[in-house]
């Protein structure tokens, strides 16, 4: 189930989104200072996302669909699909950041836990955005409705992952940082879960 | 009449909360000794049922949006609807109250501070459930999905509204720091403050029902003058 990977096109795509995004946004800023660095950083984490995660199941044919579910289940499948864009959105946020390192200065203090953060925030943007593409790919207005169900839902996540990635950029001490690591993991968590209970309804049709 | 007496008492209930907490005495202490509330706290007695009365609405929406996936009939699809309806009502006048409070406590009707905002976001997750139903034309379809997302956005109002805010700082009465309340000041209530308070809830609530089952009768109705015509 994991051969998806065979969809190069959107890959390479979404790669190229990446680098040209971030071209303009050095072009257009220059280097800034860290707390916009940081939100642009996250800002462009969720524009990614959208542009990468919603496409694994707005592209998908309905003959495709259909095959997919002859040879696997509905769990099945859309754990694969989980992991999958996890992966992917673990691995554009690393060549973001890469690239934001190049471009746009290197503000960062702890590189290590910034890029833990990084990891973490992909992951969870990942998964919360592939359960909404798949609740989008039933209605029929889908890319607008992703927008619509997305940014309101995102947001606590968003907001959150800013909160904690303020800390590796100097000496700001925040006590409850790991309260907050463990919150996103929990959400990530229950995002997981739910789309195992919740997708096997949206699929039967 | 036997049928009725939940509706008396919500009314009654109603003026109570509105008399008692327009004039009842303020404790001294909290709200004019070690706080700049003042007679401002009066509006705990409205503000705070409201959401109360929100999240049960949103809850029994819920459990009828479940329900609808374990058993599907447009009677239980209707009244998950109109349940979310009416507690987003609630939490636009939560909304509003708590707004025109700050206006006068904290200088400004909107300060960016986080129960702010995260009271806002919930009520945009559940717009976006209106949106999302008004999308979809094929009625089962309508339904199942959103069922779906009802389901998944409740799970995300959760830590939104009762565990983010513990976490961060805030200018809210009751959450001072991080160990704040997102809601009311646990033992600081006093207890002429309470015998009014929970009333309140409970009136609140039971208007919330009132008026989602009142909508969901006109719902039925509709439908069956439809299927009458066609």
């Amino acid at each position: 189930m994991l051969l998806e990977i065979r969809q190069q096109y959107t890959f390479y795509g979404v790669l190229l989104y990446v680098a040209s995004t971030i071209f303009v946004l050095y072009l257009a800023m220059g280097q800034p200072e860290e707390k916009v660095w940081n939100g642009l950083f996250w800002m462009i984490q969720l524009f990614i996302c959208v542009n990468a995660v919603a496409k694994s199941f707005l592209q998908e044919s309905r003959g495709r669909m259909l095959y997919f579910y002859s040879i696997a289940g509905a769990r099945d499948f859309v754990l694969a699909k989980l992991i999958f864009n996890a992966a992917l959105m673990i691995l554009m946020s690393l060549v973001s950041l890469v690239l934001f390192r190049i471009l746009l200065g290197d503000p960062l203090q702890n590189f290590w836990q910034f890029l833990g953060i990084v990891c973490l925030g992909g992951c969870s943007l990942s998964l919360v955005f592939t359960f909404l593409a798949a609740i989008a790919a039933r209605a029929q207005q889908n890319a607008a409705l992703m927008a619509i169900m997305g940014f309101p839902v995102i947001i606590p996540q968003l907001l959150l992952l800013i909160r904690i990635s303020n800390t590796a950029f100097g000496d700001v001490i925040q006590s409850n940082q790991w309260q907050m690591v463990l919150a996103l993991v929990g959400l990530d968590a229950l995002v997981v879960v739910l789309a195992i209970i919740l997708f096997p309804f949206l699929w039967k049709d | 009449m036997r049928r009725h007496w939940w509706k008396i008492l919500c009314i009654v209930l109603l003026l109570y909360n509105c008399i008692a907490g327009l004039l009842v005495k303020l404790p001294e202490v909290t709200a004019f000794e070690t706080s700049n509330l003042y007679e401002s706290m009066r509006n705990f007695f409205f503000h705070v049922p409201m959401w109360f009365s929100q999240f049960s609405l949103l809850t029994v929406s819920l459990v009828y949006s479940i329900k609808y996936l374990r058993n599907h009939t447009l009677v239980n699809d209707l009244n998950a609807d109109e349940f979310a309806r009416t507690g987003v009502l609630m939490g636009c006048l939560g909304l509003v109250t708590g707004m025109i409070w700050a206006k006068y406590t904290w200088g400004a009707w909107w300060s960016n501070d986080p129960k702010q905002t995260g009271a806002a976001i919930a009520v945009l997750i559940y717009f976006a459930y209106f949106v999302l139903r008004n999308s979809i034309t094929d009625m089962d379809k309508r339904a199942r999905v959103a069922a779906v997302y009802n389901i998944f956005a409740y799970f995300l109002y959760i830590p939104l509204i009762f565990i983010l805010p513990r976490m961060v700082e805030s200018l809210h009465p009751g959450g001072k720091g991080a160990e704040g309340n997102p809601g009311l000041g646990g033992d600081s209530l006093e207890p002429a403050m309470r015998a009014i308070f929970w009333p309140g809830v409970l009136g609140w609530t039971l208007l919330g029902v009132w008026i989602s089952t009142l909508r969901f009768r006109v719902r039925i109705l509709e439908e069956k003058q439809q299927q009458q015509v066609a």
